[in-house]
């Protein structure tokens, strides 16, 4: 899902001239994702939904004024984070952000449970390699991979990751941010990016693992 | 000279590979371990796999009310500020 430079301009054009199509498009293309970026710090999807208009709101506003130093894209969503970490400070139920992220990348947790792998019973012994492979999905039916259900357990699995790993994957795999855009917009090291990604990805593949493994035994 | 890794290893440098994080040195003790262990091959396969297939869920669409709003918040903004 990327946006030539060449077509921003022109929609940046056409809105500044209150085409509106033009802000269909645009509104299209980010309004869900901006919706979902905004519940990791709204309480509910009401609120999430306003601080989505309020950045629509902030973002016609800004427009004259927007000077093209970072994509459209990047500039929307960056007002978005604004505007929602706005309104969670003055929501003081909701954790902040920081606190989050520290706690969804501290500890050194393994992504495939160490019973998956052989344990060393004396020190001559290596271990470490699979006990048994990992199945090779390629040999599963297409039409049940590709199937709406999959995509049900997928979502599944997304919906219950904690709310930053749910928010990168998201960013990264659905909506088709580079790693770097999500380190801008969310404000965290690449390192951090990278783990976020890495425990999330993990945790929908063994998801999908066992749905399969139980849908076709 | 490094010591290869093990698949416990691997799994936990998988995304490190994708992201092009890894050192040359890492990355070839990566790809030498993968070119010998079919076991791991599978795991990097089902991850692509959930990569492609989390990449080819459709976002929901707009709910009209949201819609509407959307764009009775544009014509607001095109008549106060355009006009």
């Amino acid at each position: 899902m990327q946006t030539s430079l060449a077509s921003e301009a022109d929609l940046l054009t056409a809105l500044r001239q209150g085409n509106e199509d033009a802000f269909q498009t645009l509104f299209d293309k980010y309004h869900t994702s901006l919706v979902r970026l905004a519940t990791v710090y709204a309480n509910d999807r009401a609120a999430a939904e306003e601080v989505a208009q309020d950045t629509w709101i902030g973002v016609l506003k800004g427009l004259n004024g927007f000077q093209g130093r970072s994509s459209l894209k990047t500039w929307i969503f960056t007002i978005l984070i604004n505007r929602a970490k706005t309104r969670g400070q003055r929501d003081s139920r909701s954790l902040p952000f920081s606190a989050l992220v520290s706690a969804e990348t501290e500890s050194d947790e393994p992504t495939v449970s160490p019973d998956r792998f052989a344990q060393p019973h004396d020190p001559l012994e290596t271990g470490g390699h699979w006990l048994q492979s990992p199945r090779n999905w390629e040999e599963l039916p297409e039409a049940h991979v590709l199937s709406q259900e999959t995509g049900q357990h997928l979502k599944a699995a997304i919906a219950a990751l904690p709310p930053v790993q749910r928010q990168v994957i998201t960013l990264r795999d659905i909506d088709g941010f580079s790693a770097e855009e999500v380190c801008n917009i969310l404000e965290i090291s690449e390192t951090n990016q990278r783990v976020l990604l890495h425990r999330a990805r993990a945790k929908v593949r063994q998801a999908l693992e066992h749905y399969f493994e139980e849908s076709l035994s | 000279m490094t010591t290869p890794l093990t698949c416990q290893e691997l799994v936990e440098l998988i995304t490190d590979y994708f992201e092009g994080a890894l050192s040359p040195a890492d990355r070839a003790r990566f790809e030498d371990h993968l070119s010998a262990c079919t076991a791991c091959r599978s795991y990097l396969s089902q991850m692509r796999q959930t990569i492609k297939l989390t990449g080819q869920l459709t976002p929901e669409s707009i709910p009209l009310p949201e819609q509407t709003e959307l764009l009775s918040i544009f014509r607001d903004w095109k008549n106060n500020t355009l006009n």
